[in-house]
């Protein structure tokens, strides 16, 4: 308890953890509105825009331009998930490790 | 524990064969099904696979020491199935694909909605649920705070939550059992609860967790293999699929357009900030995150959840244009009177398992029958472990004896209170045997979204909140979502019996309202408290913040 109290008071005076945090806060709050922009703008666009939604996506076709809409949004949830991931396993927490392996030296 | 376990196999296994007996003088009458008998086998036989499955895992575990051992934990891979497999209920699996079924593009709107808050917990919360909590969500949320007030708040809400999501499912599990095999509705619920609580009290977390990730490789096979059939049958060309289903469906072309489903943008909007931030508030997937290693896993096992559960959605929604196909081509053997205008026996929930049947015969409606079933039994014991975790770890053990109590005596609250739920939930599961109870789901996500989401939402990231703040607005959140339930349509006047268009509050989900008098309240009151406590707690949120970044004093896995 006392090695972490130490460390954490020299965690909180090093400049790279406070930028750490804002990085990650700025990537992960961008992350999150581009997730609500995009599924509240679908579902505005329903609800106001029906009959574009209803349109084929090619003339003779069945499918109308909500389906491949709705699926992008399920990509998109997926894609921006695993890019977070793979930013914060790698990235952040090296950066992460460097700042504890430097408070406990 | 051993007598109790006995106990209630014994009483299982004699409701089974009662069961069994009751159904079969029925056959053929009411609206009951005659009894299937190799559907029936095949189920059993998947049940029994899927139990015995668990028990070996459990077992493997004991055995394997670095199971328990600090920096252990299941892997994210696997947690992420786990999650998957709690978050993929019945309910999603027949109603989405039953949505599907009748109203087509309508029910994608709606499934999507069902996926929109993953990334929500991947970017805010899962890592810092980790560094941060032990057992339940109340640890994170009550991390530098008072914990008597603030663990009171979430295990309020995280009580309620459960309670309303289990009695939906219990009723779904009642329809679904009195449908396939002919059994009774009150021994259906009641075999549910029963296997339900062994699984709690037999195994704990790590066979429920086990559970979860069969049934979530089963739910995800089974379904893979529906929509693969059924792509098959369509030449792999989706667009046939969609023509045909439009010429067969009582909607035509209307089939691929927006319906009825959003009808008001303001109910839209609510039901959507429901879904997406309810998802993040939900006590039995926070739970999740404590089983797994570190942040990193924790981020891991998100990420997996996120694409198994979006991949399934693209399932369901494939599955429910084949049962169009399918079963609409064919009616006789699958809608009442063999008549397409009378709809589906046994409702259009049952469209995904009139499907199996109709592509694979009954040795494939048992299969994704007994799929269905594990889910729901799997999906009612997290439920209940959840619950009782809140109720042990911080009602009893933290707020009542104020740390004091040692861990078997947590142990012995935690299956006493399973055991109650499992009562409380067979016995209301009953009573609602003829209600609507989709309102429940809804109402269960409204909480989420207005007292459990904002209070750890402010707590983790946000310095200046304090006790007060965030008790006072996480119980106007809670106090709130439940009045305007009551007072909108669908409970005021379609179960209250109240006369149309007299309902206060119009919207089908309360929290356009509550959750954000819910955040109002935390960051006013908060902003205001300037108690001696206040000071203390802002003071100790640099701690918090670097424990929920490095991870630095984090617990070890969560095991039993």
């Amino acid at each position: 308890m006392q090695k972490h109290a130490a460390s954490c008071v020299h965690i909180r005076e090093n400049p790279r953890f406070q930028a750490l945090v804002r990085k990650r806060n700025r990537f992960a709050f961008s992350l999150a509105a581009l997730v609500v922009i995009a599924y509240f703008s679908f579902i505005l666009l329903v609800a106001f825009r029906p009959d574009w939604i209803a349109t084929p996506v090619f003339a003779g076709m069945t499918v109308t331009i909500g389906v491949p809409l709705g699926l992008s949004i399920i990509v998109l949830t997926v894609g921006l998930t695993a890019i977070y991931v793979r930013r914060a396993n790698r990235e952040f927490d090296e950066e992460s490790m460097e700042i504890r392996r430097q408070a406990l030296k | 524990m051993t007598l109790l376990a006995r106990y209630l196999v014994l009483v299982a296994a004699t409701l089974a064969v009662a069961g069994v007996a009751v159904a079969m003088p029925s056959v053929g009458l009411g609206p009951r099904q005659p009894t299937n008998w190799s559907a029936i086998t095949t189920f059993i036989f998947f049940v029994g696979a899927t139990l015995w499955m668990t028990r070996l895992a459990t077992a493997r575990s004991r055995s394997s020491a670095d199971f328990y051992s600090p920096g252990g934990g299941i892997s994210g891979f696997q947690n992420g199935l786990a999650i998957a497999g709690d978050y993929m209920s019945a309910a999603s699996f027949l109603g989405i694909s039953g949505l599907v079924f009748v109203s087509g593009f309508d029910g994608l709107i709606f499934s999507i909605g069902w996926l929109v808050g993953w990334p929500v917990i991947t970017f805010l919360m899962a890592e810092r649920l980790r560094n941060l909590g032990k057992f339940t969500f109340a640890d994170v949320a009550a991390y530098r705070f008072s914990q008597k007030p603030v663990r009171s708040l979430a295990a309020l809400g995280s009580l309620l939550v459960v309670l309303f999501y289990l009695i939906a499912q219990m009723v779904g599990a009642g329809q679904l059992v009195k449908i396939l095999f002919g059994l009774e509705y009150a021994y259906a619920v009641i075999m549910v609860g029963i296997v339900m609580m062994m699984y709690v009290l037999l195994g704990g977390m790590t066979s429920t967790t086990w559970v979860m990730i069969n049934k979530a490789v089963l739910l995800l096979a089974g379904t893979t293999l529906m929509a693969l059939a059924v792509l098959f049958s369509v030449g792999f060309n989706p667009d046939a699929l969609f023509s045909r289903a439009t010429d067969l469906h009582v909607l035509k072309d209307a089939l691929m357009a927006p319906g009825g489903l959003i009808k008001d943008p303001v109910s839209a909007v609510s039901v959507g900030l429901a879904l997406m931030f309810g998802t993040a508030g939900l006590p039995h997937i926070l739970m999740r995150f404590f089983t797994v290693a570190n942040a990193r896993e924790a981020r891991k096992s998100v990420a997996w959840a996120t694409l198994w559960i979006g991949y399934f959605y693209v399932l369901t929604f494939i599955i429910g244009f084949g049962a169009i196909v399918s079963l609409v081509a064919n009616p006789g053997p699958y809608f009442i009177g063999g008549k397409v205008a009378n709809g589906l026996q046994g409702g259009a929930n049952m469209a995904a398992i009139h499907l199996a049947s109709a592509l694979g015969g009954d040795l494939f409606l048992g299969f994704i029958a007994a799929v269905a079933f594990t889910t729901i039994l799997a999906v009612v014991a997290g439920l209940t472990l959840s619950g009782a975790s809140a109720v042990s770890h911080d009602l009893y053990a933290t707020v009542l004896r104020k740390g004091a109590a040692t861990s078997e005596e947590e142990r012995r609250v935690s299956k006493l209170t399973t055991f109650s739920l499992g009562l409380v939930a067979v016995v209301l599961g009953i009573v609602f045997e003829h209600q609507n109870v989709a309102f429940m789901v809804m109402l269960a996500f409204s909480i989420a979204c207005s007292a459990n989401f904002p209070v750890l939402f402010m707590a983790v990231l946000w310095r200046d909140c304090t006790t007060r703040g965030a008790t006072i607005g996480g119980f106007l959140g809670l106090f709130s979502a439940l009045l305007l339930t009551v007072l909108s349509p669908v409970v005021w006047e379609s179960v209250l019996g109240n006369p149309a268009g007299s309902a206060l509050f119009p919207y089908a989900s309360p929290a356009i309202v509550s959750m954000p008098l819910a955040f109002l309240a935390i960051w006013g009151i908060s902003l205001l408290d300037r108690s001696p406590q206040a000071c203390r707690e802002r003071a100790l949120f640099q701690d918090q913040l670097i424990r929920s970044e490095t991870g630095i004093g984090a617990s070890a896995p969560r095991s039993h």
